[in-house]
This record gives structure tokens, C-alpha cells and sequence, in this order.
């Protein structure tokens, strides 16, 4: 019997300059809905949503230079639904938000969006912060037909179609050398 | 990553990693602490007794605040007010308790080893909140943590343990996490209240208690603990405070400053004054407020290793 292998097989779905122009695009349409950001705060979800946070508060600073980005992290691991579900341990990072969201317009953000159970823990961590006027959701990476529960991103960087044992890895200039939207799957060869 | 026991009996059972993975978790539940909200979802399909042979203040409400906290069903027992003093075994009344779906136990009792014993012969998760004069894990967390929170690191720093040694399970977890952390330890107290066999822990042994604040980087006070003292070990507490007792006039007289801890509850006037407790280089307060952090992390890790 031949034996069977498996390598990964990796689709680069988005790069470079057309990266550049995605997130600005974002940029524009954020603007688009909240003018100077004077109510609006940016929230980054905790581990890979905060460096698109990162991103877009630099770009909107560079168009709106008069305009004070409030961006923050939210860390969700206390508030996920799979906690004693799971083998692994789940690890917490930092939360650092500095300002007030009560009575504010929250942007959520995180890279890619999948379940959309991560929005949900997401919703309820924020609570613990006070009462926003409005939440909206900007994902870089919408993987579509795959929610497992009712969520629906307000801004979309690429919409891609996928299944369940593909991963969208996201990489970023700052921590991983380059821009980079990547579909990996696994191809069994015999 | 996962801490590498399913139960939290003793500092004795917890490796490096799993003391800096609690403290880790605490930084981020003492966050969670200061927020509006201090409430977070994490266990709320857990249930958990809190089981108390012995009188607590603290550790007690400590504890059940860090469960609440963790959004966790509780229950409290207490041995005063039950069946135990009807003749019920431990094991039955503790059986008695998970019969009624209860996920983790958190007890206290006057015998060494009580926790171990417990996890033995029942299914539950064991957290031993002090068992006689053998371990109190969670105190010598939150002590090594408030060390972490004051001075950065734990390790290379020098903590003496002044009082009553032979009878104090907050001191055996000390010594055995701050060995643990890197940092040196030695006791001070009367001979009859330090142990023959300290020493094999690797601590420095002291009877001058001048000598040993000199030496000192924090110095833990702790109680007589008359309760469980059967004969005398010394002539009268007044000699005892003359001898070992911290005031302000001593700690004044040293040429640094170092820092004071007191597990509690605190005997003022015995081994610390008033001005001393309530003085800026004392941090029993920031103590406390550590010791729920600590307990949410430690009750969330160990909840982490599965239904």
C-alpha cells in the first residue's frame, strides 16, 4: 500500500499593496459612519485582532491627523464558551482599555472572522466596561457560511469561502515581517 | 498549557511553572478586579463547597468571593453548625455534599493532611485551604505574589518568617514557594517555636529578631497561635512581644526599609503594633486584595482541566 502523507498547501488570498489598499478601504468606510471618531472608539479583540486595531487607528490618524483615535485590547479568554471543553489550557492576555465606552460608538475588530463565537464572548467582555451606544463589527477576514451563531460583520476586508479543516492565517508587517491573508489546508497525497 | 495537579493540596505538589502560570492568571483576574464589572462567566457550570472544619475570616470570604467572582455556584459548611458534631465521617459528609453535584471543594481542617486524604477517596477537585499546621497554599501564593507586585521579581530577595514557626502552616507554604521562586527565607522565633528540622528546607535560622530584620528585605509576621499550642513554649506573651514583637522604634532603627507582612489575623500589640500594621511599609492590605486574584486564578486553572 502506497503510503499516504500530508503537507500543507498554502493560497495567499491577499498581499503587498492590495493589503495596504483593503485596510484602507476600511479606513474610509469607518469614516464614512463616524465622521472625526469624537464618539467612536476602536476595539481590538485579544490575541490577532488587536493588530488590525493597531493598523487601522495609524491609517485613520494619518487621514484624520486633528481627529484622537481611542483604540484599546480586549482580552476574551474569561468570557468564551468552550472553557472545560477543551484538552488545552486556555491562556489570557492583557486588556488595555483606557477610556470609557459607555455611551460611546464601539468598533470591534478582530482578523478573521469564523464561528463568530468569539464575537459573542467578545459582546460580553465589553459589557464589563459600561453601555455602548452602538457596536459594530469590521473583520479583515469574513469566512463565510460558516457561523455558528447569528453574527454578521458590519465592515469586510475579503470575503473568502472555506472549509471547516482550512485556516485563514493572518500575518502582519509589525510582528511577522510581512502582510500576508494566507488560506492553509491540508492535502492528503497518496 | 495546564498546571501539572488536578488538586491545589500544597505548595509541596506545584513546580515553577505552575506557581508563574498562577501568577500570570492572577495578573490578569486582578485587571478584572478593577473593573466596573468584576464579574467574569468562566465557571458557571461549576459548583463549588466550601468546606470549613475551622474558623476563617479571610481565607473564607476570600475564597467564596473569588468563586462568586468566577460566576460559580457556592455552597458554605461549616463544621460548627452540622452534622459533624452528630458523629458524621469526613469522607461521608463530603460524599453527602458531592451527592448533590458539586464540582470542587475548598476545605479547611485541623488535621495535617486532611486535603490529601480527601482527594484520595472522593472525585471531586480538592483545594486545601489549610490543613492543621501542615499547608496553606493559596496564603503562600498570594504572599509570594504581593512580594512579586512590590519588588518586581521574587527571586534573590531575602523574606524572614518571625513567630511562631512550629505551629504555622503559612509558614511551611512559604518557605516552600519562595524556595521555589529563587528567593532565601530564613525564620526567627523563640527555640521551643522553630522546628528541630527546619534547617533540611534550607533556611537560615535566626533567634535575634534585630539580626534578622537587619538581614531582611520583608519580613512576615506571624501569630501566636495559641489554639494549637497544648503546653507552654514560652514564659508570657508579654516577654514574647519584648522579644519578638515588631514596633515602630525597632523598625525605624534599621538603615533600610524594608517591607511588612502579616498573613492575619493580627494579635496588635503582640508581634506588630498598630503604627507598625498601619505604616506605609506594610502591605497586609494589598495581601488581601491579592489573595482573591489568586484564588480566582487558581480555581480557574484547576476548572480548566475539564468537566
Amino acid at each position: 500500500m502506497p503510503k499516504s502523507t500530508q503537507t500543507m498547501q498554502n493560497l495567499t488570498l491577499l498581499d503587498g499593496q492590495k493589503f495596504q489598499i483593503t485596510i484602507q478601504r476600511l479606513c474610509r468606510q469607518l469614516i464614512e459612519n463616524h465622521n472625526d471618531f469624537s464618539d467612536s472608539v476602536l476595539i481590538g479583540i485579544q490575541p490577532r485582532g488587536v493588530y488590525l486595531a493597531y493598523r487601522v487607528a495609524e491609517e485613520l490618524r494619518k487621514i484624520l491627523p486633528e481627529s484622537n483615535i481611542l483604540q484599546g485590547d480586549l482580552d476574551i479568554t474569561f468570557y468564551r464558551d468552550d472553557f472545560r471543553r477543551r484538552e488545552t489550557q486556555l491562556v489570557p492576555n492583557q486588556t488595555k482599555i483606557d477610556f470609557i465606552i459607555e455611551g460611546k460608538k464601539v468598533i470591534m475588530m478582530d482578523d478573521v472572522l469564523w464561528t463568530g463565537r468569539t464575537i459573542r464572548a467578545a459582546m460580553d467582555a465589553m459589557q464589563a466596561f459600561g453601555r455602548p451606544q452602538k457596536v459594530e463589527l469590521l473583520t479583515l477576514v469574513d469566512r463565510r457560511y460558516s457561523r455558528h451563531i447569528p453574527v454578521a460583520p458590519d465592515y469586510v476586508g475579503i470575503e473568502v469561502d472555506s472549509i471547516a479543516s482550512q485556516k485563514v492565517v493572518v500575518s502582519w508587517k509589525e510582528t511577522d515581517g510581512e502582510d500576508r491573508i494566507v488560506l492553509v489546508s491540508e492535502v492528503k497525497e497518496e | 498549557m495546564a498546571l501539572s495537579t488536578r488538586h491545589l493540596l500544597g505548595i509541596k505538589d506545584l513546580n515553577l511553572s505552575d506557581i508563574e502560570q498562577i501568577f500570570e492568571t492572577a495578573d490578569n483576574f486582578k485587571t478584572v478586579l478593577n473593573r466596573p464589572i468584576k464579574k467574569v462567566p468562566s465557571l458557571r457550570d461549576v459548583t463549588i463547597a466550601n468546606i470549613f472544619f475551622e474558623n476563617s475570616t479571610r481565607t473564607r470570604l476570600s475564597f467564596e468571593l473569588a468563586e462568586k467572582r468566577l460566576s460559580a455556584d457556592v455552597v458554605n459548611f461549616s463544621a460548627s453548625s452540622s452534622s459533624v458534631s452528630k458523629g458524621e465521617t469526613l469522607v461521608d459528609t463530603v460524599n453527602n455534599i458531592l451527592a448533590m453535584k458539586v464540582d470542587m471543594v475548598v476545605m479547611r481542617h485541623p488535621y495535617a493532611g486532611a486535603g490529601v486524604f480527601l482527594a484520595k477517596h472522593v472525585k471531586a477537585q480538592i483545594v486545601n485551604a489549610g490543613d492543621g499546621a501542615h499547608e496553606h497554599p493559596t496564603q503562600a501564593l498570594l504572599d509570594a505574589f504581593s512580594i512579586r507586585e512590590r519588588y518586581g521579581e521574587v527571586a534573590g530577595k531575602k523574606v524572614v518568617i518571625v513567630g511562631d514557626i512550629l505551629h504555622s502552616r503559612v509558614a511551611l507554604s512559604n518557605i516552600l514557594c519562595l524556595k521555589q521562586l529563587g528567593a532565601e527565607v530564613m525564620v526567627c522565633g523563640p527555640t521551643t517555636l522553630i522546628p528541630k528540622y527546619i534547617r533540611s528546607l534550607g533556611v537560615k535560622v535566626e533567634h535575634n529578631l534585630i539580626n534578622a530584620l537587619n538581614w531582611c528585605d520583608v519580613a512576615n509576621m506571624l501569630r501566636i497561635q495559641l489554639e494549637r499550642q497544648d503546653i507552654k513554649y514560652f514564659p508570657s506573651q508579654r516577654e514574647y512581644t519584648m522579644l519578638y514583637g515588631l514596633n515602630k522604634q525597632i523598625l525605624d532603627s534599621l538603615d533600610k526599609e524594608i517591607t511588612i507582612m502579616h498573613p492575619g489575623p493580627i494579635n496588635r500589640g503582640v508581634e506588630i503594633t498598630s503604627d507598625v500594621a498601619d505604616s506605609k511599609q506594610s502591605i497586609i492590605l494589598d495581601q488581601v486584595e491579592n489573595g482573591v486574584a489568586i484564588r480566582m486564578a487558581v480555581l480557574y486553572l484547576l476548572a480548566g482541566q475539564g468537566a
